[in-house]
C-alpha cells in the first residue's frame, strides 16, 4: 500500500541512501518518496534534511514546484486525461467531464476509497491517436465518452 | 571494445541475422536519417544497433582530434533542433574553449511542447543513437560525464535508454578508457516531474542539481557556466541522433539534403485533422502542401483546412495562403510563424482560432516557472483578456491591451517561454482579425466553440 507507515519509512529510508554519491540527489529521491508514499510525507522531507543537509523549507519548495509531487496523500491510480492541444480539438474537456462525474471529484482530488486520483495530464507525445486517458503509467487512446466507466471498473476490479 | 571488435560483433550478427524488420508507413517523400533505425532493429537489443553502423561514427571520432570533431558538425551545418536552431558545432566549440576540470554534455529529452513527439519515438526506436550522438560530444567537447533528462511522462523511453546505456556498459562502449583511449564516459538518466519549463535549458540544468525548475539569467550561457556551474553542451534529442551520420558519411553528404540554411532533414510531427498524422524524416524545406495533404494525407473526412499551427505555444498560425510556403529555420519568420520543434497542428472549420491560442496562453500561465514578473504576471493576464473575448466580455480596446502587453512580455522576459508565448497572439492578430472583431462586437464564433457565457453570468 502507498501510504505512511514505519515499514514503508524503512523502506524510503533504504532506497534514499542509494544516492550518497549522486550529484544533486533530491530530485530521484524525491521520485523514491513519491513512488513509495503516494505523496512526499513531512517525516521523509526531514529524514531528506537529516542524511543530506538540505533544508526541509527547500525541500518543501521543490515538492510544490513539479506536478507530480505531491504534499497531501494520493490515491492508487493517477488517472486524468491530456489536455494538449490534439486532445483539445478531439474534445477531451468532454471525457474530463465525464471522469469528473463518474468518480465524483474534481481534478487534485482523492475518491474516498482511496483509488484515484484526478490529476493534469499535459501533452504525452500521442496527438495523432487522441483524446487520450492515462492511468499511472497506461496509456488509453481515442477515449470515448462511454469508455469512462469502462476503464474505471478496470481498475476497481484489480 | 576497439574498432575491430566492434566489426567481429557486426558481422557475426550479421551471418546469423541478416534480415531486419520491414519499417512501416515509409512515405515516399521521406528520408530518413534520424529514424534509419526506427523499428528496423530492436531498441533493446545493442547488436542490433552495432549491425547498423552503430558506434562506427564515435569509433571515427576518437580517432580525430577533438577539433577535427567540432569543425566536421560546424561544416555540416546542424543546427539544434529544439526549436531554436542555434548551430550546433559552435556551441561545441564554445564549450571546447573553456577549461575546466569537469565539463558535461546534457541530452534535453524533455519533451513537452503539446504537438510535439518526435523524440518519443526517436528515444524509444534508437536509444543507442542519442548515446553514441553524446560521446561524440563528449569527446568533442573534453566532457566524461552525461545527463540524459527524460520527461516523467515517457516512461518506455526512460527504460529503453537505461537498457541500452547498461549493455553499453557491458560492452565495455561506455565506461572508462572506452576503445583503448584515455576517453572516459558515463550517462546518467534524470526524470522530470511533470514542469514543462524544465525543456527550457537553464531550468533543466537547476532540476537536475535538485532545485526548482527556474531559468537562469543568460549570459553567462552554458558553454561557460552551465551544470554545476560547469561549461556544459547541451543538444535536443533528435539534434544528437544527427551527429553519427555526420562523422560516418562527412558533412557534404549530409549538407546535400535540406536547404542553404538548413541543412539536413527534420522530423515532423502531425496530429490534428487529418487523414494519417505521426511522424515523418523528410528533407529541410517541404512545403506546407506537401506536408499536410501528402504525409498527412490530406484532411479527414468532413474537414475542411482552417489554419494549422507550427511550433505549439510559441508559434504561429498559418493559412491557406501559406500552404505553398517551405518549412525550414528561417522561412516562417517573416510570416510571423516558426518551424520550432516540428510539431505542426492541422484544424478544420469546427476550430476556433481565439479558442485555440486560449489554450496555448493558458498552457504558457500554467508553465510559467514564475521567477520573472513579466511572463509570471503577463501570461496570466494575456490569458485573462482571451477568455473575455471567448467569454463575450471584451471591448475592440482589448485588441490594443493585447498588443500592449504583448509586447511587454516579449521583449521583457527572462527566457524563451515567456518571450515566446504572445506569438500566437500577434500571428493570430495579424492573420485572424476579423475573427476577433467577430468575437467581440457580434458575440459570434465562426467554429461554435466559443460560449460568450461569461456576459450572461453577469447579466
Amino acid at each position: 500500500m502507498r501510504e505512511l507507515s514505519n515499514q514503508n519509512l524503512e523502506t524510503f529510508k533504504t532506497k534514499m541512501m542509494k544516492y550518497k554519491k549522486t550529484k544533486g540527489p533530491l530530485i530521484p529521491i524525491l521520485h523514491e518518496a513519491q513512488e513509495i508514499f503516494g505523496y512526499i510525507p513531512l517525516e521523509a522531507q526531514q529524514m531528506i534534511e537529516e542524511e543530506y543537509g538540505i533544508p526541509n523549507a527547500f525541500i518543501n519548495g521543490v515538492i510544490s514546484f513539479y506536478e507530480m509531487f505531491y504534499h497531501e496523500p494520493t490515491g492508487e491510480y493517477h488517472i486524468g486525461v491530456c489536455s494538449g492541444t490534439s486532445c483539445h480539438i478531439n474534445r477531451s474537456k468532454r471525457i474530463l467531464e465525464e471522469l469528473k462525474k463518474e468518480l465524483g471529484i474534481e481534478v487534485h482530488e482523492t475518491t474516498n476509497d482511496g483509488l484515484f486520483t484526478i490529476v493534469n495530464v499535459k501533452c504525452i507525445g500521442r496527438c495523432s491517436e487522441g483524446p487520450n486517458l492515462t492511468v499511472n503509467n497506461k496509456v488509453y487512446s481515442q477515449v470515448t465518452v462511454e469508455d469512462v466507466s469502462h476503464i474505471i471498473s478496470e481498475f476497481k476490479k484489480s | 571494445m576497439n574498432i575491430t571488435e566492434l566489426t567481429k560483433i557486426k558481422s557475426d550478427y550479421l551471418a546469423t541475422n541478416p534480415i531486419f524488420n520491414e519499417p512501416k508507413n515509409v512515405h515516399p517523400l521521406e528520408h530518413r536519417i534520424v529514424l534509419k533505425n526506427y523499428q528496423i532493429i530492436n531498441p533493446e537489443e545493442i547488436v542490433e544497433y552495432i549491425s547498423k553502423d552503430g558506434y562506427f561514427a564515435f569509433s571515427k571520432a576518437i580517432t580525430m582530434s577533438q577539433s577535427e570533431v567540432i569543425e566536421m558538425i560546424i561544416q555540416s551545418n546542424l543546427r539544434g533542433r529544439g526549436g531554436v536552431g542555434f548551430p550546433t558545432g559552435l556551441k561545441w566549440k564554445f564549450t571546447l574553449a573553456n577549461e575546466s576540470d569537469e565539463k558535461y554534455v546534457i541530452c534535453n529529452a524533455d519533451e513537452g511542447e503539446p504537438g510535439t513527439f518526435m523524440d518519443r519515438h526517436i528515444l524509444e526506436g534508437d536509444p543507442h543513437s542519442i548515446i553514441e550522438g553524446m560521446m561524440i560530444a563528449g569527446y568533442a567537447i573534453g566532457a566524461s560525464k552525461g545527463y540524459i533528462y527524460v520527461r516523467a511522462e515517457y516512461p518506455l523511453a526512460a527504460k529503453r535508454l537505461q537498457i541500452a546505456i547498461d549493455q553499453a556498459k557491458d560492452l565495455h562502449i561506455l565506461g572508462t578508457n572506452i576503445f583503448e583511449t584515455k576517453f572516459s564516459f558515463e550517462i546518467e538518466i534524470r526524470l522530470g516531474a511533470g514542469a514543462f519549463i524544465c525543456g527550457e535549458e537553464t531550468a533543466l540544468m537547476e532540476s537536475i542539481e535538485g532545485k526548482r525548475g527556474l531559468s537562469r539569467n543568460k549570459p553567462p550561457f552554458p558553454a561557460e557556466n552551465g551544470l554545476f556551474g560547469k561549461p556544459t553542451v547541451i543538444n535536443n534529442v533528435e539534434t544528437l541522433a544527427n551527429v553519427p551520420f555526420i562523422l560516418l558519411h562527412g558533412p557534404d553528404k549530409y549538407k546535400e539534403l535540406g536547404t542553404e540554411k538548413s541543412s539536413g532533414t527534420k522530423v515532423f510531427s502531425l496530429s490534428g485533422k487529418i487523414k494519417n498524422g505521426g511522424i515523418y524524416e523528410v528533407p529541410m524545406g517541404i512545403t506546407l502542401n506537401e506536408i499536410i495533404y501528402k504525409l498527412g494525407g490530406g484532411m479527414k473526412e468532413g474537414s475542411q483546412f482552417h489554419f494549422a499551427f507550427s511550433g505549439g505555444p510559441s508559434g504561429g498560425v498559418l493559412r491557406e495562403e501559406h500552404l505553398h510556403l517551405k518549412v525550414d529555420f528561417d522561412s516562417l519568420i517573416p510570416f510571423d510563424s516558426i518551424m520550432g520543434s516540428g510539431g505542426i497542428i492541422i484544424f478544420d472549420q469546427n476550430d476556433c482560432v481565439i479558442d485555440t491560442i486560449k489554450l496555448f496562453m493558458e498552457f504558457n500561465k500554467e508553465e510559467s516557472c514564475g521567477k520573472c514578473t513579466p511572463c509570471r504576471e503577463g501570461t496570466g493576464i494575456l490569458f485573462d483578456m482571451l477568455d473575455d473575448i471567448t467569454g463575450g466580455t471584451a471591448n475592440l480596446d482589448t485588441i490594443d491591451a493585447l498588443k500592449y502587453l504583448g509586447r511587454m512580455v516579449q521583449t521583457s522576459s527572462l527566457c524563451g517561454l515567456g518571450q515566446a508565448a504572445p506569438n500566437p497572439i500577434f500571428s493570430t492578430l495579424r492573420y485572424f482579425k476579423d475573427e476577433f472583431v467577430k468575437h467581440i462586437e457580434h458575440k459570434s464564433c465562426s467554429a461554435g466553440i466559443c460560449t460568450f457565457d461569461k456576459v450572461m453570468e453577469e447579466e
